[in-house]
């Protein structure tokens, strides 16, 4: 048994993460305990997508938090939602740390690439994000097949599109488009606006 | 050879991270100047926190006690980019401390050639990109420091290092010279040491024997480093003895 009950992540964020992290920006400790349980969640989701080693995701995620408080001054709402900026940091960190590693052992994981390709199935079964998911599921369904295989290579596993253009065996100018394309149609799909 | 119209594609590719580092400077140029790709990449970057939060998982409750520890450490950025504050440099007698600073970066430079010293070549980090970036100011920053210090230390078969501790950035670095190369699967990880207890503190490059790392995380008042071989990626605890172990100096 493991992680069976727990507060996880709402499928949308609570109202007040914005207010939360305007306090983290003065310095508010307190207030970033919220912010840790509002967003460790979705942060070691995304972290561990993309580096699937367990130990590897547990110290990037810790790490991107503290760059959520070191930054917190700098957060500019006008750029976008609170969670959206964390799951932004926590992606890129993500991708950063795979990209620093992967170079030595990319033959090896082409194959296993392929193999997990659009599956996304390994996430946890928590109540609260099981929602998120499945609207989010049914939307990378409604992609054609390379929107979608362009879409959850580059994000969830962290590849470049040049990446993907070679693992797919297409030309780089389609995986960009269809990138964008397949992007722009989840957009629309989960009425997403900034 | 990249138009303009060619640019106004890659929004998706670079919402998704998915840019190798030269095309996401130029992109980033790009966005500065172009509102409509500029509002775009707001939205798209929306969608994939979208599918961030549906990939969402428990994390070990015991993390969040130690990510608060963590934070009660660290200092913040000031809100806005404001010029340097703090007192003006000062003093004569850090002077010594930063030429042998200076002498040590340069016999780096001399044996290696691609020392992070040549901080503004991104060539060089082309691979590590804005990581790469955002360190090596710190670690100008850090080197420059006028309460910067530094302590030799010697390492198996031949190898030197130095650490290099700056208390007012809260930084320290880790320079090394001629160490020999990690085995294949593994990397060298340097750790913070508080009283005994190993604390991460970032990888080095496997592919470098002479390179100047900045350390990851605040001193916090640490006691001194180590260093051990860990496999590819690192590890949260050390897993082997360390190959050295240097105290800070004093
Ligand atoms: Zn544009």
């Amino acid at each position: 048994m493991s992680d069976a009950v727990r507060i996880g992540t709402r499928a949308t964020p609570p109202p007040d993460l914005q207010e939360l992290i305007a306090r983290v920006a003065r310095g508010d400790e307190g207030a970033f305990a919220g912010v840790y349980d509002a967003v460790i969640g979705p942060v070691l989701g995304v972290v561990r997508a993309v580096l699937r080693d367990h130990a590897q995701s547990e110290e990037v995620a810790q790490e991107v938090l503290v760059e959520v408080w070191r930054t917190a001054p700098r957060y500019r709402q006008d750029r976008g939602s609170a969670m959206n900026w964390v799951l932004t940091l926590a992606h890129r960190r993500a991708v950063d740390r795979v990209r620093s590693v992967e170079a030595s052992t990319a033959r090896e994981k082409k194959a296993a690439l392929l193999e997990q390709m659009p599956e996304f199935d390994d996430v946890s079964e928590q109540v609260e994000s099981r929602l998120e998911r499945e609207q989010v599921k049914r939307c990378l369904r409604a992609l054609t097949e390379i929107q979608r295989q362009s879409v959850t290579l580059a994000y969830y596993q962290g590849l470049t599109y040049r990446q993907v253009a070679e693992l797919l065996s297409l030309p780089l100018g389609t995986v960009k488009t269809r990138l964008r394309d397949g992007l722009i149609r989840l957009r629309d799909c989960l009425g997403v606006s900034a | 050879m990249n138009g303009a119209a060619d640019l106004h594609t890659l929004t998706g590719a670079y919402a998704a991270h998915a840019l190798e580092d030269e095309e996401r400077e130029s992109f980033e140029r790009h966005l500065s100047a172009c509102e409509s790709c500029a509002q775009e990449v707001r939205e798209l970057r929306a969608t994939t926190a979208r599918l961030g939060l549906a990939a969402s998982v428990a994390p070990r409750p015991a993390m969040k006690d130690e990510v608060l520890r963590r934070i009660a450490a660290v200092r913040q950025v000031p809100p806005a980019e404001r010029g340097p504050d703090g007192p003006p440099p000062k003093q004569r007698p850090r002077r010594l401390a930063q030429w042998a600073l200076a002498a040590c970066v340069a016999a780096a430079a001399a044996l290696g050639g691609t020392a992070v010293w040549q901080y503004g070549q991104t060539q060089a980090a082309r691979d590590q990109a804005r990581q790469a970036e955002q360190q090596s100011q710190e670690l100008a920053a850090l080197l420059a420091a006028p309460d910067a210090r530094t302590r030799a230390a010697k390492l198996s078969d031949g190898a030197g290092g130095a650490v290099v501790v700056a208390e007012s950035r809260d930084r320290a670095a880790f320079v090394a010279t001629g160490m020999a190369k990690p085995p294949a699967g593994k990397v060298y990880q340097l750790w913070f040491s508080d009283d005994g207890v190993m604390r991460p503190a970032g990888l080095m490059d496997p592919g470098r024997s002479t390179q100047t790392v900045l350390m990851e995380g605040p001193l916090d008042g640490a006691a001194g480093m180590g260093i051990t071989l860990e496999p590819a990626g690192g590890s949260a605890r050390p897993t082997t003895a360390p190959v050295a172990v240097v105290n800070f100096p004093a």
